[in-house]
């Protein structure tokens, strides 16, 4: 620790520190353009001068060193020169444009020439202009804003890891160039857009929409992969405006992935919005009434143990808890959440949640992946895996299909046979992993849908025992779902009862006639599998009208993410709740509420009335879930348990099949992605046409 | 006050004799690099600092100083020679390059020795295509004598110094951009500390020098500090290379005592101003960056840092720009504005705006289109950028247009009014 002393006042800050920190440590407001808290400094704006003591000259405060005894003013006419000098640099090339600009009123260049600038410009020449640059889809360029703080160059080469981006030319003839022209290949461009302190990188989708001012911003969390990133809702009147990403250092930082970001359109597009009953071949509107009616006649016809219930990618814990009570009322066995035919270990909980979570990536020292590319299925976690990559001596093992990372790793093979090899220490690649102090391994959705999933979890496992993965304060374990609902789904037990079949069993026994009523909560992924034979009833239960619903007999209308106050619990068993930012449309409801109106029609009465009735019985028997924002997770107690289990683990066979990726395209992954334009025209521009080359 | 031929360290400045290693040795060069060596690091520290030499670049920092802040750290420590001269006005390190190569060689080896750096590097200007040739020739042939490489000069000691040829920007003579792009990258400045004697070339300590501060150095070592310091004055001393160019009958590049009038040195070796001397309208003493300074002050400056400093100018490169009474002063000092503008490397952002906008201003004051008030505004905005940019290249910029104003006012200003009684004549006309 130093002190060193800011505007007269004694400050204390770790080695290491900035003048720009303590400044901050401070309380002092220091304007800047080109320093931003997750990037690199560049120290080229010229922004943030303050004056020390001893110089002559004033100093960059976010680049230069905090010492000992430093004496530093921040409030002297010396600096309000600097300040008024730089910003008048800056603005006599800004066009005047604010009014048609899309960053006016959260404008950083606006704001500190609110605060610090002069009242004229007293530039009388010619202004530059700069040509337009075409970034793909979602990024509108209007260059001539541009006030070259590089902070797009340096979140595209540092945090991307795509380094497509620089300054070309030089002087007053400097641009910011992605020489060929070209989308920029990244799915986190969508960033580029709020590092941009100006309005020289604006949204295209968001183009002249609307002003931010206008918009009523609700906090929530993504659902489109397990991550859970937090996000920030913007809407205006039933739309959503846009999504930004909220700062959550142990999740996603300040970044949020393009599909998180653009997806919103899909919520206008293929909605239920009323329910639907199958008559005669077809679909027809019907009343909440008739289709309840429908449910209930089919369920006299059959057995209880022909009825069965999925949960999709997208349900909430809230949902999946009511359904699971209710189909247990109904007495059926038949529950499972993994359509797509994975199936986790679910003995303990640390069997199938990203133990280590995500701020402890930065702790590893080592990293096996295993049939998973988080680039596609995890965006945010592998731009901490880059993060980790970035700060040195972490060495990375694939075993899986080969995609680029960002980052480099060691291709051990494509086939499990590279786990065989890991555990006898046969390849070259197992003396890296043995010297390591914290080492992970990450076991992919990709890889647990697999038909061997059990075994190469078994493997796994005993590999992670074996390189010391386990530890009193350390579990290096993890399994990287892609499904928002998964890991809230197994924490409530919703999996195959006592002679229950799993969802792939299901969708066999519905053709052979076995089972012949079938409740989907969403489920909408297995398209390729769904239900033909017409003699199991299907209801649908779900937001947008994509392949279940084309098969259902009956159609309950339920609300997106974005659109209901639930719980979801992310890849790493932290629990988060969304918050409701729009109305469902038309009839559709919350989907607790539907299955409580189901229930009540069936006279088989769950015993709450009010989300918060139902919260209270949940978190009564998962009172791990009422932790909001927490991983509860002791490896010391842990620990133990997942050696007891591993020993009573009978052996299982790995099968010669190559890894395939598990998402084929990055920008449709569920129903509300394949119903947005947005990710269409992104489909178009980075999978389509890279598929070509 | 003269220098004798024998207190000469340039021997062959004017290109007279020959430039191989033979020839060189006659003169002097190589003659004992051994015996200087073991006498030891602290003896070579003790001598530069004795001597009083200051670095030749333009900043005239001391150099042994600059040399004691190289600390061995575990890294290893290169050496950079600066040959990347293009400040306007300035050949300098050209003739040395040119005509005393070994010099140089001779000075970077014992440089390299004194820091304790085992690879040297020498940058030069891409456009010196001859020069590097010359270099190239040279090293050779200090190769084959034994004077570099394994067992250097037989001392047991190691040095390898190669030649690596810039593309011809004027910023990669910042010692920081110079660094940046022998790196492979982009020649823009580094943020400042921490300095290249901490954090370097890849991240290593490295001594940054120009041509003309180390090919001094063998001399200095050989005939002593006392010698190299009884000449010029105290804080100034020894000799330096001056290069006179513009309005005198004979252009020259010319190495002199420190401290003497320019006058002198402008009558003694360019055979007088063009005109004669009351002919005289203004010098930059300095190449291009400093300053100019009108006749009044010329006719009593002395061309050393500090009484130059004192009239508010620089000693800079040494490079004397002269400038008769036909000369558009405004529009002189408008194109060096340009020039700043074209070779600002544009990271920051008061140089890569400043610069631009104080071009215009002064395009404009070369016609008369301006008002007094203008004058203002633009020595303000040449404040603003001096001092707040993170190299110097925007108070290189500044200075020339503060110079202007300081003395040559009163011209602006009759030239703004020419401009518009210009106008009102045709129109009654």
């Amino acid at each position: 620790m130093m002190t060193l002393l800011v505007n007269g006042r004694p400050i204390e800050v770790e080695e290491g520190s900035t003048v720009l920190d303590a400044c901050h440590k401070a309380s002092i407001e220091i304007p800047v353009f080109c320093y931003h808290p997750k990037l690199s400094i560049a120290g080229n704006c010229r922004m943030c001068l303050v004056e020390m003591e001893g110089c002559s000259k004033p100093i960059a405060s976010c680049a230069y060193p905090a010492s000992q005894g430093l004496v530093i003013h921040t409030n002297t006419a010396f600096v309000e020169e600097a300040r008024k000098g730089t910003l008048e640099f800056l603005l006599i090339n800004h066009p005047l444009d604010c009014p048609i600009c899309d960053q006016g009123g959260e404008c950083d260049l606006q704001d500190i020439t609110y605060a610090y600038g002069a009242l004229s410009g007293r530039f009388q020449e010619n202004k530059r202009a700069v040509s337009d640059k075409e970034l793909g889809p979602f990024i509108k360029t209007d260059m001539t804003r541009c006030i070259l703080c590089t902070r797009c160059v340096r979140f595209a080469d540092e945090i991307a890891g795509v380094p497509e981006l620089g300054v070309i030319g030089r002087g007053e003839l400097s641009e910011i160039s992605i020489g060929v022209e070209r989308a920029i290949s990244s799915e986190l461009s969508g960033n580029l857009i709020d590092v941009c302190p100006v309005g020289a990188l604006t949204s295209k989708p968001y183009a002249f929409k609307s002003r931010s001012w206008e918009l009523k911003k609700t906090e929530s969390i993504d659902c489109l992969d397990a991550v859970g990133s937090n996000i920030r809702i913007d809407t205006l009147g039933p739309e959503v405006m846009r999504i930004l990403p909220r700062l959550n250092d142990d999740i996603n930082e300040a970044w949020i992935s393009d599909k998180t970001r653009f997806f919103y359109d899909g919520l206008r597009y293929q909605r239920l919005d009323q329910p639907y009953i199958r008559h005669k071949g077809r679909l027809v509107p019907a009343s909440w009434t008739e289709a309840f009616k429908k449910i209930e006649k089919e369920l006299s016809l059959c057995a209880p143990s022909e009825r069965g219930a999925i949960v999709g990618n997208l349900a909430d814990v809230e949902s999946i808890f009511a359904l699971k009570e209710l189909m247990l009322a109904l007495k059926s066995p038949h529950l499972d959440c993994c359509e797509d035919g994975s199936r986790p270990f679910t003995d303990l909980r640390s069997l199938y949640l990203f133990n280590t979570g995500i701020p402890g990536i930065e702790e590893a020292d080592a990293c096996l992946l295993i049939g998973t590319n988080p680039r596609l299925e995890a965006t945010l976690l592998n731009v901490r895996l880059r993060k980790r990559y970035l700060q040195g001596n972490f060495d990375v093992g694939m075993v899986g299909h080969k995609a680029d990372l960002t980052y480099p790793y060691t291709f051990i093979s494509e086939t499990p046979a590279g786990l065989e090899a890991l555990l006898e220490g046969k390849t070259p690649w197992a003396s890296i992993f043995k010297k390591a102090k914290k080492p992970m391994v990450i076991l992919g959705s990709g890889a647990l849908k697999r038909t061997d999933g059990m075994a190469l979890q078994a493997y796994a496992l005993k590999i992670a025992q074996k390189y010391g993965a386990f530890r009193d304060d350390w579990i290096g374990y993890n399994i990287l779902h892609t499904a928002a609902s998964r890991v809230g789904a197994l924490d409530v037990g919703f999996i195959p009862q006592k002679e229950g079949w799993t969802a792939q069993k299901m969708y066999q026994e519905a053709e052979k006639g076995n089972l012949k009523f079938l409740y989907l909560l969403g489920a909408d992924e297995n398209h390729e599998k769904r239900v033909n034979s017409t003699n199991c009833f299907v209801v649908y239960q779900g937001h947008h009208g994509d392949f279940a619903a084309q098969r259902a007999d009956v159609i309950l209308p339920g609300s997106a993410f974005t659109e209901k106050n639930a719980t979801y619990v992310n890849t790493e068993g932290r629990v988060q709740c969304v918050s409701q930012a729009l109305f469902p449309p038309g009839e559709a409801k919350e989907d607790w509420a539907i299955i409580k109106a189901l229930s009540e029609h069936l006279r088989l009465k769950l015993r709450y009335d009010s989300l918060i009735d139902l919260r209270e019985h949940l978190f009564e028997q998962y009172p791990f879930l009422r932790d909001q924002n927490r991983r509860n997770i002791e490896a010391q107690k842990v620990i133990p348990a997942i050696e007891a289990f591993l020993k009573g683990l009978s052996p299982q066979q790995l099968s010669s099949e190559a890894f395939v990726p598990f998402i084929s395209n990055y920008y449709m992954t569920d129903s509300i992605t394949r119903a947005s334009p947005m990710m269409a025209r992104a489909t178009e521009t980075f999978t389509l046409k890279r598929k070509e080359k | 006050m003269s220098l004798s031929p024998e207190n000469r360290i340039f021997k062959n400045l004017d290109g007279s004799e020959g430039i191989s290693l033979a020839a060189s040795q006659k003169r002097g060069d190589w003659k004992t690099p051994k015996k200087l060596m073991e006498k030891g690091r602290p003896w070579i520290f003790e001598e530069i600092k004795a001597s009083g030499l200051r670095g030749r670049g333009g900043a005239g920092f001391p150099t042994e100083k600059k040399w004691s802040f190289v600390k061995k750290t575990g890294l290893p420590s290169y050496l950079v020679v600066n040959a990347d001269e293009s400040e306007p006005g300035t050949a300098k390190d050209r003739d040395i390059m040119r005509y005393e190569p070994h010099k140089l060689i001779e000075g970077a080896l014992l440089a390299g020795f004194a820091i304790e750096a085992s690879v040297g590097y020498i940058y030069i200007r891409g456009e010196y295509y001859r020069e590097a040739c010359i270099l190239e020739a040279a090293l050779r042939e200090a190769y084959e004598a034994g004077f570099l490489g394994k067992n250097a000069a037989q001392t047991g000691y190691t040095f390898d110094l190669y030649v690596h040829r810039g593309a011809g920007a004027y910023i990669c003579g910042e010692e920081t951009a110079l660094i940046e792009s022998l790196e492979g990258r982009k020649g823009f400045p580094r943020l400042k500390p921490p300095f290249p004697a901490q954090m370097g070339l890849y991240g290593c300590p490295t001594l940054v020098n120009n041509v003309e501060t180390l090919a001094v150095v063998p001399t200095i070592l050989r005939r002593g500090a006392t010698w190299f310091s009884s000449l010029g004055r105290p804080n100034n001393t020894g000799t330096k290379i001056f290069c006179i160019s513009g309005h005198v009958n004979f252009p020259c590049t010319v190495e002199e005592e420190m401290g003497i009038p320019l006058r002198t040195l402008i009558e003694r070796h360019a055979k007088g101003v063009r005109g004669g001397w009351d002919n005289l309208l203004a010098v930059i003493p300095g190449g291009s960056s400093v300053p100019l300074i009108p006749k009044s002050i010329c006719d009593t400056v002395r061309m050393d840092f500090d009484d130059l400093r004192d009239v508010q100018s620089g000693l800079g490169t040494g490079g004397v720009i002269v400038m008769d009474r036909s000369t558009d002063i405004i529009k002189a000092i408008a194109r060096l504005s340009k020039f700043y503008m074209h070779e600002s490397c544009g990271q920051c952002t008061p140089c890569r705006e400043g610069t631009g906008w104080m071009w215009r201003m002064l395009e404009r004051f070369s016609k008369g289109d301006g008002n007094a008030s203008d004058i203002n505004l633009l020595e303000e905005i040449s404040h603003a950028i001096e001092g707040h940019t993170i190299c110097g290249l925007g108070d290189a910029a500044a200075w020339p247009v503060q110079g202007l104003i300081r003395h040559f006012r009163p011209t602006i200003e009759k030239r703004f009014d020419e401009f518009k009684n210009h106008g009102k004549e045709k129109r009654s006309s």
